[in-house]
């Protein structure tokens, strides 16, 4: 595997070839690139099952797609694109929740399980202590 | 000893959860633009490139903006009512997306043209700004140039009087709306 | 005809399940020794009625009979014949009977292997799976009938979806069922439990076999159903978080925590009454799943045809069997606490934070899941919770779980000492960490903290797996292996496998689309794509454009890759096939875009290193699980006579 700074060499040589005339989905700037790529799984195709812009076929997909790709040319970041794409089709289009006072339970909630679940473990655990271990002999190894 | 009962609250909990799930449209997105004034867009005339459509054409009256295309085989269903609304009086404006415009041209001298005038989109740039993802779609828009509604698939007589007639009926003042009576509002 | 026999076939296995599902328990409660005894004939003719049934669905769609409905709607006379068969489950109605069928085979089963358990416990079980099969057996004669005449006859059929012409189709939805339905086995088990009111080491014992089979099955069944997503869909994912893949992988997780907590319990008699609510917990979220993927309420690729009334019925077969269940447990379940003392130090410590985790990782995923429906039904608009969320909230439990897996298999029963333990595991610690810090940088040129970190805990779990068998098969110290040992630690060794590629595959995916025309050569992820051009194939039901492409590694040839995008006869919408090179330290995935215009296609090409891993770890747990059920003491136990009295005998 090459290491990734020839690799973006060779694509920064090849910037200047011929097919960069045809329409490319992509920036031949890796960083960009990657942005990018990045941006677009994360945004959910407004028409269709359950698929984001970057998987979708469906032409308002395309749409979407050029949009983010001019909005990143003109220098906006994540962010401000989530804001234009949220402000038109909705905060359903975002894949990612945006941490607002009506998503806050999402994101919390997988703390509050931790929270629940180690005080479950600690009640539990100090049951047990208590108890007395059975009479059996104890094991000399971990058999299954 | 409580704590075994929790799992079944919790059950009971996703299953009203599930209930109410039942009765509601997953396929149902809701326009994040309603309440919002129209977005700034400025677009070709469908059948004259020298006619402008844009935000100033729609400002000052109660009109409706509808989003069509030759490709679109539901907006068929719906041009017929779009006809008779404009026979009655309803300013239709039209989105023309993702089309070429000869076939538009012809489309609408066919099948008739319901719309003061539609703007050429071919590659939906205006229609992002207003939030569209295919056709039809119908957006109901206030004197102040509030977008009052919008519903995706066919408009019909049903969803008219279901959806439109009750918004009309509320946010036309006095002479806005000269067409009310004729479309089903007294 | 035929149609029509498997109709009644279907009715007639309804009565027989409503009997297996009445009179065995009622004569389990009163001691009726002769009604307890219907149990298992019922169950027996039940499985005969159901195979002609789904016999006669496969009969239709094998002999093209498109006056029945089903068949039309999923098939078509030019569809290959391995598809036509494959496609008795390929919509909402057949699959139903699929279940259906996997319910009868597992019932079967379960009469057949209960000969050495006590009659009013065999057949309380029996009744509660007979239960069961008669709610989902009357839900789809009256909701979801296969067997539906089209009247005329339609000239031919709608052909399958072209997604589902694969072979994968073939194998991932019986396999995905027999593991999801088969969580009905260890539920029938625990509700028989409750209603006996007396669960001991014996009930774990006969427990567990089925559980492990049925979560092997489910552990391929989602294996399988991921990889075929990954070649077949294009586009190189294998990992949605769906909502129907969600409901997949939920009751995988429950069954991996009941899998272990069986394990207390066969070995200490504690942690029954988390046993009993993992495996009503299991089987409810296999329900949630069938709710889900055909209720209509969420969005999916994998959702089936929805209908709100079919919904209802589901979500009235949930509140029957989940609610019952849990209401059972509410009322009895502190009868099954028992006293057994255990150290912060010892396996049964280490398998308590096993089953809080995969709580825990469980109660995240099926929130995310519910969180759109539930804002949506608090009137706050409709909201998205995509991969962003569960990658990142995922990890919160999988991690710790992960890492803490490596040390739990090596922990005594009771109490071990720390530093015994912390010995042992030096090694292998050290060289996961050495290796996980350092490799990334060296293969990679970069890597952020949390892959490390990931590729740590992965290694850290395969070393540690394969301590012991290493130090019993090589250095050969220490008693000889049971197959229960070898299936642990190779299943634990398949986690670290699995976790590797996933990490890996993630953090170093390449991928990049191209616009192309025939001769050109683009470099990219460290290889030359040489674009030869386009040709028209034809298949026995599509007509494709296929591109050759030539995949070079400076000078030498590496493959020739063939994608395509088919358009079938019947269904036109266009299907990627994507052209995949693999071996075992990446995929190269080539896929074929749109025309782009003059003479120019769009490309799609994804480098994917380790992604092997990702299968075979998945694989290797399956197999891991097939080793350990083959273990003698199960097999031991089925051969005994069942005993007279209901008496806990003492385990071997």
């Amino acid at each position: 595997m090459k290491a990734l700074a020839l690799v973006s060499a060779v694509w920064l040589a090849l910037a200047s070839c011929a097919f960069g005339a045809l329409a490319q989905e992509g920036f031949d700037d890796p960083a960009l690139n990657e942005r990018y790529r990045a941006l677009i799984s994360e945004i959910r195709c407004p028409k269709c099952l359950n698929e984001s812009i970057a998987e979708s076929k469906a032409p308002v997909a395309a749409e979407l797609r050029r949009e983010i790709r001019r909005l990143m040319g003109e220098g906006a970041s994540d962010d401000e694109i989530k804001e234009f794409l949220a402000s038109r089709y909705g905060e359903f289009v975002l894949y990612r929740p945006p941490l607002t006072l009506k998503t806050f339970a999402v994101w919390a909630a997988p703390f509050a399980l931790f929270v629940v679940g180690a005080f479950v473990f600690w009640r539990i655990l100090a049951a047990r202590l208590r108890q007395p271990l059975d009479d059996e002999p104890l094991d000399e190894g971990p058999p299954s | 000893m409580w704590r075994y009962v929790v799992p079944l609250v919790l059950f009971l909990g996703i299953g009203v959860l599930f209930w109410r799930g039942l009765g509601m449209n997953p396929n149902y997105v809701p326009s994040a633009l309603v309440g919002k004034p129209i977005p700034t867009f400025s677009l070709p005339s469908v059948t004259n490139p020298q006619e402008i459509v844009s935000t100033e054409t729609l400002a000052g009256h109660v009109s409706l903006v509808n989003v069509w295309g030759t490709w679109c085989v539901e907006c068929r269903h719906e041009h017929g009512f779009l006809l008779e609304l404009a026979r009655a009086g309803v300013p239709i404006y039209g989105l023309n997306v993702r089309d070429d415009r000869a076939a538009a041209i012809d489309w609408l001298s066919r099948l008739g043209d319901p719309y003061v005038s539609s703007g050429f989109d071919p590659d939906n740039k205006a229609g992002i700004e207003w939030g569209v993802t295919g056709a039809p779609e119908t957006f109901l828009i206030g004197r102040d140039g509030t977008i009052l509604h919008k519903h995706i698939s066919p408009l019909t007589p049903r969803i008219w009087q279901r959806d439109f007639l009750p918004l009309l009926k509320e946010h036309c003042g006095p002479g806005d709306c000269p067409f009310l009576a004729a479309v089903g509002g007294s | 005809m035929i149609p029509e026999f498997g109709q009644l076939a279907l009715a007639l296995a309804l009565c027989l399940a409503l009997v297996q599902g009445t009179l065995p328990l009622v004569g389990a409660a009163r001691g009726r020794a002769d009604w307890m005894a219907v149990a298992r004939p019922a169950a027996a003719g039940q499985f005969v009625f159901v195979a002609i049934a789904f016999g006669a669905l496969v009969y239709a769609f094998l002999s093209d009979d498109f006056s029945v409905l089903f068949v039309a709607q999923h098939s078509n006379s030019a569809l290959p014949v391995f598809y036509k068969a494959t496609a008795a489950w390929g919509g909402h109605e057949g699959s139903m009977l699929l279940w259906i069928a996997v319910l009868a085979v597992w019932t079967l089963a379960v009469a057949a292997g209960s000969r050495s358990q006590p009659q009013e416990f065999s057949s309380r079980v029996l009744g509660v799976l007979g239960i069961v099969s008669a709610g989902v057996i009357a839900f789809a004669l009256l909701t979801s009938n296969p067997f539906t005449r089209l009247i005329p006859a339609a000239a031919d059929g709608n052909d399958l979806n072209p997604l589902l012409q694969d072979p994968g189709m073939i194998f991932h939805p019986p396999t995905l069922y027999v593991g999801y339905v088969g969580m009905a086995v260890p539920f029938a088990f625990a509700v028989a439990a409750l209603l006996t009111g007396r669960l001991d080491k014996n009930w774990a014992k006969w427990t567990r076999p089925w559980t492990v089979v049925a979560w092997l099955f489910l552990t391929g069944g989602i294996t399988l159903g991921s990889w075929w997503a990954y070649y077949e869909l294009g586009w190189g994912g294998w990992w949605f978080w769906d909502p129907v893949e969600n409901s997949s992988f939920m009751p995988w997780l429950m069954a991996t925590a009941l899998l272990h907590s069986l394990a207390v319990t066969e070995r200490r008699g504690i942690f029954k009454s988390w046993t009993v609510l993992l495996a009503i917990a299991a089987f409810s979220l296999s329900l949630l799943g069938t709710f889900l993927t055909r209720a209509g309420v969420m969005i999916s690729v994998h959702a089936f045809a929805s209908d709100p009334t079919r919904g209802l019925f589901i979500l009235g077969l949930l509140a029957i069997f989940s609610g019952g269940a849990l209401a059972l447990y509410a009322a009895r379940a502190r009868n099954l606490e028992a006293e057994g003392g255990f150290k912060l130090v010892s396996r049964e410590a280490f398998l308590l934070a096993n089953n809080v985790l995969l709580v825990i990782a469980t109660g995240v995923v099926l929130l995310g899941t519910l969180a759109p429906l539930i804002v949506e039904a608090l009137g706050l608009g409709k909201i998205s919770v995509g991969p962003p969320y569960f990658n990142l909230m995922f990890l919160l439990p999988a991690l710790p779980l992960v890492a803490l897996i490596g040390v739990g298999m090596h922990a005594g029963w009771r109490m071990m000492p720390g530093d015994a333990l912390a010995r042992r595991l030096r090694g292998p610690a050290v060289a996961a960490l050495a290796i996980g810090v350092a490799a990334p940088f060296v293969f990679f040129d970069s890597a952020s903290v949390l892959t490390t970190f990931a590729v740590s805990i992965a290694l850290w779990v395969a070393l540690s797996s394969l301590l012991d068998p290493m130090r019993r098969l090589v250095f050969r110290t220490g008693a000889p292996l049971t197959r229960g040992q070898i299936g642990m630690s190779l299943a634990h060794f398949g986690v670290g496998v699995f976790m590797l590629g996933a990490t890996v595959a993630s953090a170093y995916n390449f991928e990049r689309d191209f616009a192309a025309r025939p001769g050109d050569t683009i470099e990219a992820g460290g290889y030359e794509i040489v674009f030869n051009g386009i040709r028209s194939v034809e298949g026995p039901n599509f007509v494709a454009d296929e591109a050759e492409i030539e995949l070079r590694d400076g000078d030498e040839l590496i493959g020739i890759l063939r994608p395509q995008v088919r358009t079938y006869r019947v269904q036109t919408e266009p299907m990627t096939e994507a052209a995949i090179d693999t071996n075992m330290l990446r995929d190269v995935f080539v896929a074929l875009g749109e025309p782009l215009g003059d003479n120019a296609w769009s490309l799609r090409l994804r480098v994917k290193p380790l992604i092997r891993l990702l299968w075979i770890g998945a694989g290797l747990m399956a197999l891991g699980g097939l080793v350990a059920v083959t273990d003698k003491r199960y097999r031991v136990a089925v051969r005994q006579p069942a005993p007279a009295a209901a008496q806990p005998v003492e385990a071997a």
